[in-house]
Formats: structure tokens, sequence, C-alpha cells
């Protein structure tokens, strides 16, 4: 298996490499749907030459990366390609690592629900083979390295390849069920950038069931791990906060990167959902929909996590998926990131309602997006409402693609506990709906 | 010193007992609703109004009714003082009882162009102290509404400028004092002062009432503290600009509205001296119009040990006699301000023309009648001029008509101007909405001396500065800057700041490039016509400029006024202030007609995802039994009703 990896990663590494060589490099890094506010290069760059100047690069309002990342780029100013180069590729190995784990997992527990004959009969097409699960790691890492979405945001040096590798190593210490480890990168990972605290639900989920304690309120060892996991994660987190205090001696970060995500003050156009709403929305209720918007991104843990208390991993992956689409600033690193676990979910494929017209939308609204912009922004014969429309169709796509494999997800698991075949009272052909 | 200015203080009241002076004890709410009045629309006949012969106070303070009787003696008075002073060597003489003076020019000078360039300077000095703790309550030559805002504000110095049209400094030459277009204000408040930003606010307010000016659209985010180009020009040697603040206005339109307001400041309103040449029509008939108030301390005597305040006041406007005279390049005082000239202002002690005739020394050029014998040289702007002097206080000036009418006859062609040393562009280049670049162009003339100039560049929050794309290059190579004071902007709180000290290489173009980002607003903080831009105050140049002549450094009450008012202490050369074009910059903007349907648009999806999540999270899977037909479910009733078995 280490072979096709390998070649994968050279190519992904070739690519990347060519288009930094090219005049394309400088045009992509300018896009409005790579970078954001938050992760722009050039933002690196200007914050970094704050420092130089001698100005705190938080006293203005272009840099909002957190301290670590000046620090970083403070030595690897000079490499900073091969820096997301490489970052690409851990976060494409670490999945790929994490898959592999998972899958093994999910075999076993396959196997053993069939020695148990806990499935209804008709349902052994819903099996998984390992033939059609011994290529699916591959494909993960294949999907992200190979999506156009990752290459464009690695060649525009945006940060988002970098948050995307802490979360990769996340899941992968997630998956390989190494505590510590994994509140140290889900803490690193909201440091970045916040949203990812949502993940702190699956990730305890997971651990739990890997450690056979059922998810009761009323057990003490349930209560006894969620605390010294959630003493690992907060501990972790302010350690880093610490650090970064430490690193510039002011809490100035804090406002800049977490009050500028929270509260969405640049308006800069990006693919989200954000920029547009609030540039026309009336003052008075400004704060009032920022709350709702923000609360939107975290309220779903609460009632996925319920619902998917025994699939983690799929619950990490709806997390992961709603934080890309509701997210403030988000760009198509963010969605690449859940792309590339859409492999993982290949046995869902019959379930899929409506995945040809998602795709065909989403295809359309990537290419759409460069053109509507030149249109308005470049050539003035649009104005800014085509650019919007196209960010509102993007988003009800991913949102259908979402829900869509939620739906497949939670159907799959019903007929595996129901029977794929399901009859009505009078002996006809029955069809499943939701009640 | 206490005991000097109680005397001082004795006297004045003395005086003012003696000479019936209408005592004014207000508070600053009254000077502040006087101006006010200005405001009313179409006060058309403003100039109608102080046209006319009337009993009115000369000295703009307080105009009721019941006064006017006093105030013609003061009229009387006050000229007898002024006619008793011209012996202030003599110390026999009574000192005057108030120790203020107002001395009033103009300076003409035809420029090649064709144009003519006037400058009236109106100086008014006064004696006294505002800051130290003592009320000041009689107000003599010195306007009460300026003094009561120098000390209720604790303000060390105070520059103000309403500008309508840009100085074409390669047409023109070197300003007298330069202006940027629109609006400026700078101010140094005293060391006392605590609550800085609180003063200024309250200043630029106070300040929007007594010129009548959108001053008070200067808040935090077109308000900055440069460190090093704006440098206090009285005495005292203040250098930390915690109490400096400077703002700039590009956009505001200086119209008659802001004009009378600052005639009123004069001890002579526009009634006599040289006032009377300042009529609105013409004066906003002309390529350039710029009024400006300067406040400052400075020294009493040569010894310096006690201030006095100075506020001066100008107005400098370039005519364009060649496109309204018909392509005749003829000038007269009447051509140009459709009045002549009939005495000087009675409170002057000083009232003088000035030609500027360097250019024509033996008359070739062009004839200026009347013929006046007098002729004063003297060192403005590193360049050595000779001037035809003319004094309203001679009665002789006016000759047997008792109207001087100044009259130009050309006779050639004009010589070739001298080219300023120092000039400046600036440009946006790019296209499109997202980005753009703004180049700055700094051109050093000198054949053959380098000088460091000091740029400071205010941009506001909108256009978010790269300042890792500032560049600085002089004949294609790179040109470090020596010193670099960069404050970064705060998204609708305030603009950036760039300031440095770049050494111009002689004979060359230094070219100053930064890339800025165009930011997307929300949709009520654009303007009401969006689509014409939003103006980017223009960028100040300040440097001392290495002059041919040496600058005569000792400070004589002899001089002109208008070559004295830049302090400069090296004598090869002298400081001069550029400023560049205001630069338009286009914003993206969004659609203004939209805010309902995007929040419609946008919260439909947001519930289609809620929508969605809700369906799947909420609801189970369920075979679905269809139902029956409507004939049995119709049959079904019946029999439930009957109480048969259903179908």
């Amino acid at each position: 298996m280490a072979a096709p990896l390998t070649l994968v990663l050279i190519v992904a590494v070739t690519i990347r490499a060519a288009l930094f060589r090219s005049s394309l490099a400088e045009l992509i890094s300018e896009r409005v749907e790579v970078v954001s506010p938050l992760n722009a290069w050039k933002r690196v760059v200007e914050g970094l030459a704050l420092l130089d100047l001698g100005v705190s690069p938080y006293s203005g309002d272009v840099f909002h990366e957190t301290p670590l990342i000046i620090y970083l780029f403070h030595f690897l100013i000079d490499y900073a390609e091969i820096v997301y180069m490489i970052a690409d590729c851990i976060t494409a190995v670490a999945l790929y690592l994490a898959i592999q784990h998972y899958n093994k997992n999910v075999f076993r527990k396959q196997k053993y629900a069939l020695e148990a004959d806990r499935y209804p009969h008709d349902c052994l097409e819903l099996m998984r083979s390992p033939k059609e699960m011994y290529y699916i790691p591959l494909q993960v890492a294949m999907f992200y390295l190979w999506n156009p979405f990752t290459i464009l945001s690695c060649v525009a040096k945006s940060t988002c390849g970098l948050n995307n590798a802490v979360i990769a190593l996340f899941i992968l210490c997630t998956i390989k069920g190494s505590a510590l480890l994994s509140a140290i990168f889900l803490a690193l990972a909201t440091y970045q950038s916040i949203y990812p605290l949502t993940l702190f639900a699956p990730a305890l989920i997971f651990l739990l069931q890997r450690l056979y304690i059922p998810v009761n309120l009323r057990r003490p060892s349930f209560w006894l791990f969620t605390s010294q996991y959630a003493f690992m994660y907060f501990g972790s987190l302010a350690v880093i906060v610490c650090l970064s205090f430490f690193l510039l001696s002011s809490w100035d970060f804090i406002p800049s990167v977490y009050g500028f995500i929270l509260s969405v003050p640049d308006l800069t156009p990006n693919i989200g959902l954000f920029w547009y709403f609030f540039a026309e929305m009336f003052e008075h209720f400004r704060l009032f929909f920022i709350c709702v918007f923000q609360i939107n991104v975290f309220f779903y843990s609460i009632p996925l996590s319920i619902k998917l208390k025994d699939h983690p991993v799929f619950l990490m992956f709806m997390q992961i998926a709603i934080i890309s689409i509701f997210k403030s600033y988000p760009t198509v690193g963010d969605i690449a990131l859940y792309m590339a676990f859409l492999p993982v979910w290949n046995h869902l494929y019959r379930f899929l309602r409506n995945i040809f017209l998602v795709c065909c939308v989403l295809l359309a609204c990537s290419a759409l997006f460069p053109v509507l912009w030149h249109l308005w922004i470049y050539a003035g014969s649009a104005n800014s409402n085509f650019y919007y429309a196209i960010t509102l169709l993007f988003n009800v796509a991913q949102i259908l693609l979402v829900s869509d494999y939620f739906y497949a997800y939670l159907r799959r698991e019903h007929h595996l506990s129901h029977g794929l075949y399901l009859k009505r009272k009078d002996g006809g052909e029955a069809t499943l709906v939701l009640k | 010193m206490a005991a000097r200015f109680s005397v001082t203080f004795l006297l004045a009241c003395v005086a003012l007992c003696n000479l019936q002076v209408y005592h004014v004890s207000g508070d600053l709410d009254q000077a502040k609703r006087e101006p006010e009045s200005f405001t009313e629309p179409n006060e058309v006949p403003v100039d109608e109004k102080l046209e006319k012969p009337s009993n009115e106070p000369p000295i703009v303070t307080d105009s009721k009714p019941i006064e006017e009787a006093q105030d013609d003696r003061q009229w009387q008075a006050t000229e007898e003082e002024a006619m008793a002073k011209p012996e202030p060597g003599d110390d026999t003489a009574p000192p005057p009882p108030f120790k203020d003076e107002f001395k009033e020019e103009l300076v003409i000078r035809p420029l090649q162009s064709g144009d003519v360039y006037a400058s009236f300077q109106f100086s008014t000095l006064w004696d006294t102290d505002f800051v130290q703790g003592k009320r000041v309550s009689h107000y003599h030559l010195f306007p009460k509404s300026l003094g009561q805002v120098i000390s209720k504000f604790s303000i060390r110095e105070l520059h103000i400028s309403f500008t309508q049209g840009f100085w074409r400094t390669m047409q023109w030459g070197q300003p007298f004092l330069p202006s940027p277009p629109g609006a400026e204000l700078w101010v140094w408040f005293q060391d006392t002062v605590t609550d800085v930003d609180g003063a200024w606010k309250e200043l630029t307010n106070v300040l929007s009432g007594i010129f009548c000016a959108s001053l008070n659209f200067i808040d935090s985010t077109n308000t900055v503290q440069p460190t090093a180009s704006f440098k206090p020009l009285g005495l005292g040697n203040v250098t930390d600009s915690r109490f400096l603040r400077y703002a700039m206005l590009p956009r505001e339109i200086v119209c008659t509205e802001n004009l009378t307001p600052w005639k009123k400041l004069l001890p002579c309103g526009s009634k006599a001296g040289l006032a009377v040449l300042l009529k609105s029509e013409k004066l906003f008939h002309s390529s350039f119009h710029s009024e400006a108030v300067h406040i400052r301390p400075v020294c009493q005597d040569a010894e310096c040990k006690e201030p006095s305040w100075e506020l001066r006041q100008t107005l400098n406007v370039v005519f364009d006699v060649y496109t309204s005279g018909q392509g005749k390049k003829e000038w007269s005082l009447f051509k140009m301000f459709s009045r002549t000239l009939t005495e000087a202002c009675p409170l002057s002690s000083s009232s003088k023309v000035y030609v500027d005739v360097t250019d024509n020394p033996e008359g070739e050029l062009f004839d200026l009648l009347p013929v006046s014998p007098l002729l004063d040289q003297a060192v403005v702007l590193g360049d050595r001029r000779t001037y035809v002097v003319y004094d309203l206080t001679n009665r002789d000036t006016f000759g047997s008509t008792r109207s001087l009418n100044l009259l130009v006859r050309w006779k050639a062609d004009g010589g070739e101007m001298m080219r300023p040393l120092l000039h400046s562009e600036r440009y946006v280049a790019g296209f499109g909405l997202q980005t753009g670049e703004i180049h700055t162009l700094i051109y050093n003339y000198h054949p053959y001396r380098a000088y460091p100039v000091l740029l400071m560049e205010t941009v506001p929050w909108y256009l978010r500065l790269y300042i890792h794309t500032l560049t600085v290059t002089s004949k294609s190579k790179e040109n470090k800057p020596s010193y670099i004071h960069y404050q970064p902007s705060k998204d609708r709180l305030r603009p950036h700041l760039l300031e440095m000290l770049v050494q111009l290489p002689p004979n060359s173009v230094t070219e100053v490039t930064v890339q800025f980002e165009r930011a997307l607003l929300k949709w009520t903080e654009y303007t009401p016509d969006p689509n014409h831009g939003f103006y980017v105050g223009s960028s100040v140049i300040s440097a001392l400029v290495p002059s041919m002549v040496a600058m005569d450094t000792n400070n004589t009450q002899e001089r002109p006024l208008f070559s004295s008012f830049f302090p400069c202490k090296e004598e090869s050369s002298y400081f001069a202030r550029v400023y560049t074009e205001p630069l338009l910059v286009n914003l993206p903007t969004p659609d203004f007609s939209m805010p309902y349907n995007v929040i419609c648009l946008t919260c439909t999806v947001v519930a289609v995802g809620y929508g969605s999540f809700y369906n799947l999270l909420t609801r189970t899977f369920q075979v679905e039994e269809p139902s029956p037909g409507l004939a049995k479910r119709l049959a079904n009733v019946i029999r439930r009703w009957r109480g048969v078995p259903e179908l």
C-alpha cells in the first residue's frame, strides 16, 4: 500500500511545485474564494513586516493569525512553499492512516455482528467486503491531495492548509486511541480557529467507545474519563494560549483573532453566507443576527451527538462539514477537508438521493465564481448580487450534499436493523419515509 | 510675572472705562451661538449688508442695538489710538490700553502662466496669555470667539485651512502658505490637557460652528497624530505627538458661507482696509482659493520671556485673468476684485500692498500703475524677490482719485519661471475594485544637492495598506527610508498613518508605491453617492529645501509677513511643505436596494440547512402505509356512525 500512496504524494507535490513556479500562483493567491482575511498569506507577510517595523501585528486590522503562526513563519518564511506542501502531505497521510485504522475497526465490528447473527438476512448486500474497503484510504488521500480546492489553497499559501493538517492529526490520534495527543491537537485546532471546539464531542464519544465505557450520565466511569479528557483539552489550550502570550507579551491577539472570527467585521466577499448578509444588515439587528449565525455553527453538535452517539467518526465528518459551511470566513480549503471523507462513505452511494444534481451544482458554481467575480469587480457589468447568488447556490448545494449523506447513513443503519426489503402490512413493497 | 499681568489688567480696565467700550462678558456658549447664525441658509444679502455703511462695531464681538451709540465712539477712539501709534519707540507715550496690534498685507505676484496670485495676510498680535489660568474677558482686536476657544480647550497652536482647488506647483511656483484641497486642521494642545481626544472632538464641533464648515465630520477615523511632519510653529519646543491632532477633509467644499465668518474675525470686518476686496462673487470665480487661520504663541520681544498670541488670517487666491480677460493678461485690482482700495483699516498699524516685480526690474515686461517709489526686497522660499510697496496708511498712495487701483499692462510675454525645487504627484494605479497601488512621485529638481523629505500619508481604513509592499525607488535603485513610522488602521476606528524620511538624490524622481486592498463596507457606511468614489486626503511632504540665497535669520519686525512664517534655522535652506493631489478611489458596492431580499434569501438558505438537519435528527424511518381513497374513507365514516365494522 505504501507504493501507491507515495505515488499519489509525488504527483501532488509535483503539481503544487509546478503551480508555485508558474505565473498562476500570484493570481490564485488573490482569489477571494481561496483566501479569506483570516488566512491570506499576504496578511501573514504583512504581520511579519509589522513585527520587523516594531509595530505589534495586532495593533492594526490586517493580521489575524495566531502568534504561533508568526513564530512558525518567523523562521520558515523562506521555506513557506515547502511548509505548505508538507502540511498537505501530512494531512493526506494522517487521513490515510486514520481511515485505514477506522476501516479495520468497522470490518471487525461487522464480522462480530455477522457472527452474532445480528443483521437481518436480506442485508447481505449491505455488508462491506474487504476488497472494496481496501482502496478507501488511498482514495481519501487522493481526494484530499488531488482535489483542485486543496491545490488552490496550497498554492495560495492559505494557512487553512495548516489548520487542516492539525485537524487531520487530531483525527488520526483520536482513531488510534491516544487521548492525550488527541486533546493536544484538538486544542491546537481550536486555538487556530475556534470552531473545531465542536469536535470535542465526537472525539470524546469515540474514545469512550474504544474503552467500552457506555455513554451514561449516571456512570462514574463516564464522568471520570470525560473530566480527564476535558482537563487534557482545556489544559493544553491554556498552555498554548499562555505560550502565545509569552511570545508577544500581550493579550492583543485574543480580540484580534477570536473577536475577529466571532464578530465578523471584515466583509470581504468569500464563499460563505456571512459577508453579504452583514453588509446589508440593518444596524440595530446586527448583533442579534451575529449571535444567531454563530450559535448556528455550534448548536448542531448537541443534537448530532445524541443522534450519532454510536458513530463518532461520521459525527466528526458532519461537524467538519457544518463548520466549513457555516463558519464566518470559509474558504475552499475547508471544503476540501470534509470532501476528503466522501470516499469513506462509498457504501452509502445507493441511498444518496440527489448526488448527481448536487455535484453538477457544485461544479457549475465553482466555475461561475471567478466569472461573476470578474464581471462585478473588473468588468463592472454585473453587481454584487451576481456573486452573492452563486455563493447562495454553492452553500445550498453543500447543505444538500451533507444532509444527503446524513440521510443515507441513517437509512443504511435503519436497514441494518430492520432488513433491506421491507414489506407493507398487505405484503406489497414498502417505501420508507421519515416520520 | 503675575504682578506685571495684574498691572496690565488694571490698565486695561481703566482704559475700558475711559473709552466706554462696551463690556462683554459672555461665556463660550454665546460665542458659539453667534457664528451659528451664519448657518442660516440663503443668507444672500450677507455681502450687501456688510457693504452698506452701518454703525455696526468693527470688532466682531457682540452687536446688540443698545450699544450702537457707544460703538461710534469706539471707532474714533481707536482711530486716535492708531494715529498716536506711529512712534512706538517713544518712551513718553502712554502705554496703549490693549497691547495688541493689527497688520494687513496683500502680495500680488503675476505668474508666468498668465494667472495672478494674490495673497492676503492679516495678523493680530496680542500680548496676553490665554492659558495662565486667568480668564481673559476683554477683547479688543483679537476675535473673542477664537480667544475663548483657545482658553477653553488649552490650545497651544491651531491651524485651519479651507481650500477650493489644487495648487499647481509646477505652473505657479511655491505658495507662501501651502494648503491641501478641502479642509485641514491641526492643533497642538497644551500638555496640561488630559483628555486630548475629548477636547479635540469638542473643538472640531465648535470650530465647525465658528467657520460654518463640516468639521464635525472629523472623528477618530480621519484623525492622526503625526510624529514628525507637524512641529509647532510658535513658541515652545514640544515634540510629544500625544498632544497633536491632525485631520484632513478632502471632500470639503469651500464657499461663501466659510468666507463670511472668516471675514468677521477681522477687526475691520470687510468694511475697511484690504478686506474690502474680499467679495465672494469674485473670489470664488478663481482657479484656486484658500483661506486659513493660524494661531500660535510667539515671542513678545527679543528677550522672549513672555509669549504673545498671534492670529494670522491668510487668504490666497489665484485668478485666471487670461481666460476671464478674453485672452489678455492685463489685470487691475478692479478687474480682479471688482473693488479698489480707498483706505487702510483704521485699526491697523501697518497696511501694505506688495507687487512682485522681480521679473520686471527695468519695466521691460509690464508697466505697473500707479508708480510707487517704495521698493522692498525679501527672501521668500529660498528666492530673493523684489517688491513694489504701496503703503495704505500714507494718504499719498491713493492720489487725487482717493482710490488705489493697481494696474498692469503687459509689454512682452513673461520670462522664465524658476522651477520649484520640490514637487510631487500622486495617483492610484491598477484596475478593478479589488486591489490597487498608490504611487507618490517626489521630484527633486535641485541640480546638485540631495536633501531629505518627510512624507506623510494618511489613508482611510477602508483601503487596507500592505506595508510590506512599500517600495521607495530613486533613479531605478532602491532608496531605503531612514525613518519609518507606521500605524496600521483599525477598522472603523482609525486610519493608516505612514511617515517616512526619504533622502532625495539630486535631480531625481523618487517613487513611493504601496499596495492596498479595497474593503467592502456595510451598506450604511457608504456616502450618498457611493459610485462617485471615496477621497483620500493629500499626502504631505515637508522638507528643508536648500536655497540658492542665504536665508536672513534676523527676526526683525521690518520683514514682510509672508516671508516669516515657518521658522528656519538653517541658513542655506528653507522650509517647504508640498501637498499632493487628493485621491479619488472607488470601492466595491453592495446593491443598496437589497437589504430585505438579502436577509430573506440568506436566512432561507440557513433555514434549508437547519430544516433538513432537523428533519433527519428528530424523525425516524417508517414504512409508509398508503392512505385509503376518498370514497373508502367516506364509507368508513358512515360505517363508524352506524356502528358497523370498517372496510
